[in-house]
């Protein structure tokens, strides 16, 4: 049986607050929470999915489970670049869809104090801009912390659905 | 017959259930129960309606009222409860009395509106809302109906002897069976109150497998005072049964807050006029010996099962076709896995057969709307089956019963006319709808046909026109092809709209719900025969057979059975339309299109040359294709899986399925692709 005491869900809970999955795309540093994070996994063979958008590389079969691979690179409108063996597929979990992110390496687990954790800054309108959340600082770096729930469920993909 | 196992229920265990509703393994099988035995209970009503007598089935009726209240008591469902007791008093006063006139179609109007509450009550257990509604006025309904029963036919008896029912029933079967004969003594937990109702489902389980002699307190269901006594005294059962003491004991021992049981046995005899058993207890025997070889299984357990054998038969081939056994004589090893192949396919067959429904429920379900559409429109309709037996997988089951109900509504609405309407145009005056269903190759037919006035040819081309939906020039449809606009949304030739049909929903949901488990629809009609509607849906849908064509780099399946041949291309066949910039081609004298499957999928091939590559021709139903692939690459079982969520749906496609090198290929939906042309 899978009874958990509360005490203890309310543990778990507490060991993921305030931790980040740090990776790169490009220049710069993201971060993601960790709950929504399931595993991370080398880059594997995709199969490509007509009709979708560029980002969306097409699908990966994680042990039998079949899951969509987003490249965060061309998401945030950055210039694609090959495939190599640093590059990770980051499978997350957000409102029960599961999906993999591709990004070019994936650094550390990082815990951020919610002092840290300031609003993004207000001043443009760039694309990129609507997916981060907040901005965490770590020493000197800055970290952008990853709006899961908007990287996922945004216009574009409903806009998919449409055209379907 | 479920078997429940119940021992570890504790003391608070009716309210954990009342509050905790999904969790609770007692109230999903009540839930189960209830349901089984209400639409059971439907079925005898409605075919008896025509004896206009319940006859002999009395029995059965009371049995399934009377379990329904037992164990609705047991899990504290007064409205239930209450409503089931007056439900059980109309019957107990037609089995007793035997009145001569009985208005049955009140009879029924009655019960079925009862069942209607019961389903009702039921639902919201299931789904954990509160049972607000009110019972009274439909008890009051059924009172009323009684004592109208009772005037009418002089027989207003005491109530007096409706108590004693349960020794009359002892007495019926003088001819106690079994070899041993057991004295029980049980005592109930203190405080687990209702000790009479316990006492009672007790002894109505103990009945499918013994022969209950006598048992003390008397009454125990009408007489609220027994509940002191059996609090006492404990509750002492006699009876006989074929079963030794250790399967009596562990029985016994299964009830819900059983305390102590002492059992002894009573002088073990040899009964030799078993033999002499009357026939109607020849017969409950057997039906009992059914029922409890039946398991009922929850279905996400079949699931998960249905998801292992589909990861085995991709293990299996990513074990036998192993590109690191390449070239190597490998005699007992391919032995093996040919052993080894044809075992993963009698699982696989299996599997598939546990979840295998035969479709004789959802088919009974018509029974009740054809008959209370019927008296609301005044029509006199019969429904009739064929090969009801015929089993479906039970996903697709679920997916048929609203396009079902839509079909023998419309056909009851707009197909079969009114008696007098029928008399001058020379037919019977009662109408027949007919429900067929079998299995034709790797599909199932369902095929729902009635003897009405047939399809308005004219009218449906008329408003078809109205709305704008021709593509062609009148002169170049099909009669099926008119018929199919029926399909879609918003397209009602009704001109009103009214409590059965005329808003142009049905036939759409029926489309919808068809198309989703891969299944097609198909009209034919002819004006005062009738019409006919056929579904035609695929047996299953976890495993197909499939052709694995290549297009560049990208692997695609396409369903065998929708593949007519696949041969290479001469460029003298292919006839070029400019103006259009389509392809097409002739095939023995048919001309059909050709799609260029990397066009379409957007991928880049190895060839765009036609005599290079290789065309697939498909089909469905009329309609033929040629497709146009780099190369076959084989057949192949696979396993269908559905696109991830987020992608929702591609055209053209209908799922993946994992190869045996765990890569995906995306399987094509050839019906869409034909009516994407």
């Amino acid at each position: 049986m899978a009874e958990i005491p509360e005490e203890s869900l309310q543990l778990v809970e507490d060991t993921q607050k305030g931790k980040f999955l740090t990776f790169s795309v490009g220049k710069e540093m993201y971060a993601i929470e960790i709950k929504f994070v399931t595993e991370i996994i080398g880059i594997q063979p995709i199969t490509e999915v007509p009709e979708l958008p560029e980002y969306i590389k097409g699908i990966i079969n994680l042990r039998g489970k079949i899951i969509p691979v987003m490249d965060v690179r061309i998401r945030f409108i950055k210039k694609p670049v090959e495939y190599n063996d640093r590059t990770c597929v980051i499978v997350i979990e957000v409102k029960d869809i599961s999906i993999g992110l591709i990004v070019d390496n994936v650094s550390e687990v990082l815990s951020i104090a919610d002092v840290d954790i300031v609003p993004p800054p207000d001043m443009n309108k760039e694309a990129e801009n609507k997916y981060i959340k907040a901005i965490g600082k770590v020493g000197k770096e800055v970290k952008l912390i990853l709006d899961c729930e908007r990287l996922i469920n945004n216009n574009d993909a409903q806009a998919i659905s449409k055209i379907a | 017959m479920l078997i429940s196992s119940t021992d570890n229920t504790n003391e608070d265990g009716v309210d954990i259930l009342a509050n905790n509703l999904d969790s609770e393994p007692m109230l999903e099988l009540f839930v189960f129960e209830t349901f089984e035995l209400i639409s059971q209970l439907e079925n005898i009503i409605l075919n008896n309606e025509e004896a206009n007598s319940i006859g002999i089935q009395i029995n059965e009726v009371f049995r399934i009222v009377h379990t329904i209240k037992g164990s609705a008591a047991m899990m504290n469902f007064n409205s239930i409860v209450s409503l089931s007791h007056s439900l059980e008093d109309v019957f107990y006063h037609i089995r007793e009395n035997q009145p001569e006139n009985v208005d049955y179609s009140t009879l029924v109007d009655v019960v079925l509106r009862s069942l209607d509450f019961l389903k009702n009550e039921v639902n919201a257990i299931q789904i954990g809302s509160n049972l607000d509604n009110d019972v009274s006025i439909i008890v009051q309904e059924i009172n009323e109906f009684l004592s109208l029963l009772k005037n009418e036919n002089g027989l207003q008896k005491p109530k007096a002897v409706s108590t004693d029912f349960n020794m009359q029933k002892n007495n019926e079967v003088p001819e106690v069976t079994g070899e041993n004969h057991f004295k029980a003594l049980i005592f109930f937990e203190d405080g687990c109150e209702m000790e009479n109702i316990r006492a009672f489902t007790l002894m109505h389980n103990l009945e499918k497998v013994a022969n209950v002699i006598s048992y003390c307190p008397k009454d125990i269901i009408e007489d609220q005072e027994t509940i002191e006594i059996i609090r006492s005294n404990g509750f002492e059962i006699q009876f006989r049964t074929d079963l030794c003491i250790d399967n009596v004991k562990t029985l016994l021992s299964n009830t819900l807050f059983m305390k102590d049981i002492k059992l002894e046995t009573i002088s073990p005899i040899k009964n030799k006029h078993s033999s002499e058993e009357n026939d109607n207890t020849g017969r409950d025997n057997n039906q009992i010996t059914v029922k409890q070889s039946m398991i009922s299984v929850n279905i996400s357990k079949l699931d998960i099962l249905m998801d292992l054998v589909g990861e085995l038969v991709i293990m299996q081939d990513m074990v036998i076709q192993n590109p690191e056994l390449e070239g190597l004589a490998l005699n007992s090893f391919n032995k093996a896995s040919r052993q080894l192949q044809k075992v993963t396919n009698e699982i696989q067959d299996a599997v598939m057969s546990i979840r295998m429904v035969p479709l004789s429920a959802t088919f009974q379900r018509m029974h009740r709307i054809v008959r209370d559409m019927g008296k609301k429109l005044d029509k006199d309709v019969k429904l009739e089956f064929i090969g009801e037996e015929t089993e479906v997988d039970k996903n697709i089951i679920e997916h048929l019963s609203d396009p079902l109900i839509h079909l023998v509504r419309n056909a009851v609405d707009h197909g079969i006319e009114s008696p007098e309407e029928r008399e001058k145009k020379g037919k019977s005056r009662s109408g027949k709808i007919t429900l067929e269903a079998r299995n034709e190759g790797g599909d199932v037919w369902i095929i729902v046909r009635d003897d009405g006035k047939g399809l308005d040819r004219e009218n449906i081309l008329q408003k078809a026109k109205k709305q704008g939906l021709l593509k062609k020039p009148e002169n170049e449809l099909t009669d099926r092809e008119i018929y199919s606009y029926i399909f879609l949304p918003g397209f009602s030739t009704k001109k009103e709209v009214d409590e059965f049909s005329g808003r142009g929903v049905g036939m759409d949901v029926v489309n919808k719900n068809i198309e989703e488990v891969g299944g097609t629809v198909r009209v034919d009609s002819s004006m005062e025969i009738g019409t006919t509607i056929t579904i035609k849906i695929p047996l299953t849908l976890a495993i197909i057979d499939g052709m694995k064509v290549r297009v560049g780099k990208s692997i695609y399946v396409i369903p065998i059975t929708s593949i007519k041949e696949s041969f290479k291309a001469q460029e003298s066949t292919v006839i070029k339309d400019e103006a259009n910039k389509s392809e097409m081609m002739m095939i023995r004298g048919d001309c059909c299109p050709i799609l260029r499957l990397h066009e379409f999928f957007k991928v880049q091939p190895d060839t765009t040359n036609l005599e290079e590559g290789i065309i697939i021709v498909v089909e469905n139903e009329s309609r033929v294709m040629c497709l146009f692939a780099d190369e076959l690459m084989g057949e192949q079982q696979v396993v269908v899986k559905a696109m991830p969520g987020y992608i929702k749906k591609v055209n053209g496609i209908s799922g993946c399925a994992v190869m045996g090198s765990g890569d995906i290929s995306l399987i094509m939906d050839v019906s869409r692709l034909l009516n994407i042309s």
